[in-house]
C-alpha cells in the first residue's frame, strides 16, 4: 500500500433525489492500493457514493478525479472501475467462462489473450474447473467468486464491492472476508467496500468511513474507530457499547478531569475540552468492564449493581448488570481457566470496574434521536 | 403436487372450475376436432354433404402443386407479417417496460382498447387507408409526391399490413412480459464491464428475452395463416392464406371432406411448431437462457 498516492478524489459531491438531498459537499480521498470501507446504516448515502464512482449515477455537482483526470461525466462503460454487485448480477445465459470473458470482449481485447486471462482469474478464485457451468448451477459462494473474477479480470484501477457478502451465510461470509483481504493484497487493486456490517468493516479495512444521513461521522483506521469513536453515533454503531452519564466536577490538568459518575468520583482522561459542570457521557465497551464478587472489595470504590441476566456465549460470559441509577450495562468476560466455576446468579450483587484509560468521555448530546 | 394428492385437495370451487373448463373443452374443442378428423377421411356427397367410403384421396389432393403454391404464399405472407410485427413490437415493448408502473398500465390499456372493436370492422377501416381514394394516396397526391394513385389494396403488402395490425398485441404482450422480468442489474453489470448501449442490447437484452421473442412470433405466425377475412378484404382473389382455402371448401365448393383434410394438415403444422417451441423453452430453462449470448 502506497499511502502517499491519492488515487481517487471526490470533491464537493452533491446529489439529491426529488428535492431530497442525499449528499452535499462530500469530500473524500482514497489512496492507491488501500482497502477502504464505506460503513453506515441503510439510507446513509454510501451506495449513492459507490454508484457515482462507478458512473451509474451522475453527481448533481462536484468532481470525481481518478489519477488526475476528472471522470465525473465519463459514462460507466468507459471508466477503469469495476463493480461486484450485491446480487452478483451474473449473466444467466452465459457460462462462467463467458461471464468472466465479457469485460475483455467488450473492450476488444485480442482473442488469444482472452482465454489465458479468464482462466487465470478463475484460477485465482479456485473455480477454473467450473468454467463451463451456468451461474444457476453454482452455489452462492461460488457465484460470489465468479462475480469477483469477472470484475478483477479487467485489471480495474478501483474495484467497488456493494454489500457483496451480505447474501452469504455467516460461516461463508467470514471465509470470504479473509479471501477478499488476501486477494486485495495480492492484486494490489484499490478496493472500495460498502457495507452496513461493522464486523466486516473492522476485519477487512485499512480505513473506514462511517456515515450517517449523508454526513461523514468519522474517518479512520478500524482501531481508531473502535477505540476512539468521534461521537455517540459511531460509538453505538460500531459494536456494543455501554453509556454512563456523568458530570465534570473539576479540571485536573491537561485533558484530565474529575468526573462524577453513578455517585462516585473518578479521574478520567478525555480528548475534548470541558469545564466544571459540563454533562458528559462515559462510554465503555462490554469487554472493558470487569465484574467482581462484591464481598471481596470495598464497595465504595466500585460501581455496584445487581445481575439481571447472564448469557453463556461459549467464548465469553455476558452479564447484564443494573446499576444503582437504574441504567443497565453489559459486561463481557472471557472464561478464566483457573476458575471453571466462574459464574453469577441472577440478583447477585456485584462490583464493577474498568481498566483506567479505556473509557471514552464525550460531551452529552441533547438530541438522543440522532442515534 | 402429486396427482393422488391433487384429487383429495380439490375444493368445491376448484372442482367446479376445472370441471366446467374440461366440459367446455370437450364439447367445443375436442369433439369438433374429432369430427373434422373423421370427415377428412370421408367422401363428398351432394345430398348429405359427406358420405362413405373412407379414403385418403383428400390428403393426396392437398399435396397437389396448386395447393402447395398457396401454402408457400400463405407461409411467406405470415412470416413477413411476423417479422414486421416483431420489428414494430420490440421497441414498443422495450419503451413500455422502461415506463414506471402506472404509465405501463395506461400504455398497455391504450394498446388493448382498439381490440374491443370487431377485427372485421377494423380490417374494413384499413381499406379506407390503403384504397385508391384512401388516406395515404390522398396525402401523397396532395403533396405532389405521386401523380396517380398507388395500387396499395389487393396486394401481398396489404395483407401483411392487415395481419400486422390485427396481431400486434399478441407480439407486444409476451415481449413485454419477458422484458419486464429482465433484471435491470444485468444491464448495469454489462455497462460496468464496458459494454455500450448497442452491445448491452445485443448481448444481454436480446438473448435474455428470447423466450418472449419466440412466444410472440408463434402467437402471430400460427393464427395469421388462418385469418382468411383479412386476405379476402385486403388481398383480393390472388393473395390467399391457408384459411381461405379451407373457407372456400366449406362455404363455396361444399367439399367438406377436402376442407377437413386441409384443416387437419394445418393443425398438424401448428402442433409441430408448438412442439418445437416447447422443446426450445425446455432447453432454455435447463440452460438458463436461450442462445449463446450472441458471441
Amino acid at each position: 500500500m502506497n499511502d502517499s498516492v491519492a488515487l481517487l478524489q471526490l470533491r464537493g459531491l452533491e446529489k439529491s433525489y426529488a428535492g431530497h438531498s442525499i449528499l452535499s459537499g462530500f469530500d473524500l480521498t482514497i489512496f492507491d492500493g488501500e482497502f477502504f470501507t464505506l460503513l453506515g446504516p441503510s439510507g446513509c448515502g454510501k451506495t449513492t457514493i459507490l454508484n457515482m464512482i462507478a458512473g451509474m449515477e451522475m453527481p448533481d455537482a462536484g468532481s470525481i478525479v481518478l489519477l488526475g483526470n476528472d471522470i465525473s461525466q465519463v459514462p460507466a462503460e468507459k471508466r477503469p472501475i469495476n463493480t461486484v454487485f450485491q446480487s452478483y448480477a451474473l449473466f444467466p445465459h452465459m457460462t462462467v467462462f463467458d461471464n468472466v470473458a465479457f469485460g475483455l470482449r467488450m473492450q476488444g481485447v485480442e482473442k488469444k489473450q482472452i482465454k489465458p486471462r479468464v482462466l487465470e482469474a478463475l484460477e485465482m478464485v479456485q473455480l477454473a474447473h467450473l468454467a463451463d457451468r451456468k451461474p444457476a448451477q453454482l452455489s452462492g459462494g461460488q457465484q460470489q467468486r465468479v462475480a469477483i473474477a469477472r470484475a478483477v479480470v479487467n485489471q480495474p484501477k478501483v474495484l467497488l464491492l456493494d454489500e457483496s457478502l451480505s447474501a452469504l451465510d455467516y460461516k461463508l461470509r467470514q471465509q470470504m472476508q479473509l479471501e477478499l483481504k488476501r486477494l486485495q493484497r495480492k492484486l494490489g487493486i484499490t478496493f472500495i467496500y460498502v457495507t452496513h456490517d461493522q464486523e466486516e468493516a473492522l476485519s477487512m479495512s485499512d480505513r473506514i468511513l462511517v456515515m450517517h444521513q449523508g454526513k461523514v461521522q468519522q474517518l479512520g483506521t478500524p482501531r481508531q474507530i473502535y477505540e476512539n469513536p468521534a461521537n455517540l453515533f459511531v460509538a453505538r454503531f460500531i459494536g456494543e457499547i455501554n453509556q454512563l452519564d456523568g458530570e465534570i466536577v473539576s479540571v485536573d490538568g491537561d485533558h484530565t478531569y474529575d468526573v462524577k459518575v453513578e455517585g462516585l468520583q473518578w479521574t478520567l482522561k478525555a480528548q475534548h475540552n470541558f469545564t466544571a459542570g459540563d454533562k458528559v457521557h462515559v462510554l465503555l465497551r462490554p469487554e472493558d468492564l470487569r465484574v467482581e464478587y462484591i464481598d471481596d472489595f470495598h464497595a465504595s470504590q466500585y460501581l455496584v449493581g445487581t445481575v439481571v441476566e447472564r448469557n453463556y456465549k461459549g467464548k465469553t460470559l455476558d452479564s447484564l448488570i443494573r446499576l444503582g441509577s437504574g441504567i443497565e450495562v453489559l459486561a463481557s468476560e472471557f472464561f478464566n481457566e483457573d476458575d471453571p466455576s466462574f459464574d453469577y446468579r441472577p440478583n447477585q450483587k456485584v462490583a464493577l470496574k474498568w481498566v483506567p484509560g479505556w473509557e471514552v468521555v464525550m460531551p452529552a448530546e441533547k438530541s438522543e434521536a440522532a442515534a | 403436487m402429486k396427482l393422488n394428492n391433487f384429487t383429495f385437495n380439490c375444493g368445491i370451487f376448484k372442482c367446479l372450475a376445472i370441471g366446467l373448463a374440461s366440459l367446455w373443452l370437450t364439447l367445443f374443442v375436442f369433439f369438433p376436432s374429432v369430427l373434422v378428423m373423421i370427415t377428412s377421411f370421408l367422401t363428398r356427397d351432394p345430398q348429405n354433404t359427406v358420405a362413405l367410403p373412407v379414403n385418403i384421396a383428400n390428403y393426396q389432393k392437398a399435396f397437389d402443386p396448386l395447393y402447395l403454391q398457396v401454402f408457400l404464399d400463405s407461409l411467406t405472407m405470415s412470416i413477413l407479417a411476423t417479422i414486421c410485427c416483431l420489428l414494430i413490437a420490440y421497441p414498443f415493448a422495450l419503451a413500455i417496460s422502461k415506463l414506471d408502473k402506472r404509465w405501463q398500465a395506461i400504455a398497455l390499456f391504450l394498446m388493448i382498447v382498439p381490440f374491443w372493436t370487431n377485427s372485421l370492422v377494423r380490417t374494413y377501416a384499413i381499406q379506407f387507408i390503403l384504397g385508391k381514394q384512401g388516406l395515404i394516396n390522398k396525402a401523397l397526391l396532395a403533396l405532389d409526391v405521386i401523380d396517380k394513385p398507388l395500387q396499395l389494396m389487393y396486394t401481398q403488402g396489404a395483407v401483411i399490413i392487415g395481419l400486422c395490425y390485427i396481431l400486434l398485441p399478441f407480439m407486444v404482450l409476451p415481449l413485454f412480459s419477458s422484458l419486464e422480468k429482465l433484471d435491470s442489474k444485468l444491464e448495469l453489470a454489462a455497462q460496468d464491464l464496458g459494454a455500450n448501449a448497442w452491445q448491452r442490447f445485443w448481448h444481454i437484452t436480446i438473448p435474455l428475452t428470447m423466450p418472449g421473442i419466440v412466444a410472440g412470433c408463434l402467437m402471430v405466425l400460427l393464427p395469421s395463416m388462418g385469418m382468411y377475412y383479412i386476405a379476402d378484404l385486403l388481398g383480393g382473389a390472388k393473395n390467399l392464406l391457408l384459411g381461405n382455402v379451407i373457407k372456400t371448401q366449406f362455404l363455396n365448393t361444399r367439399d367438406w371432406p377436402f376442407g377437413s383434410a386441409f384443416s387437419v394438415l394445418l393443425m398438424l403444422l401448428l402442433a409441430f411448431m408448438l412442439w418445437l417451441y416447447f422443446r426450445a423453452a425446455k432447453f432454455a430453462n435447463k440452460q438458463g437462457g436461450l442462445g449463446d449470448a450472441n458471441f
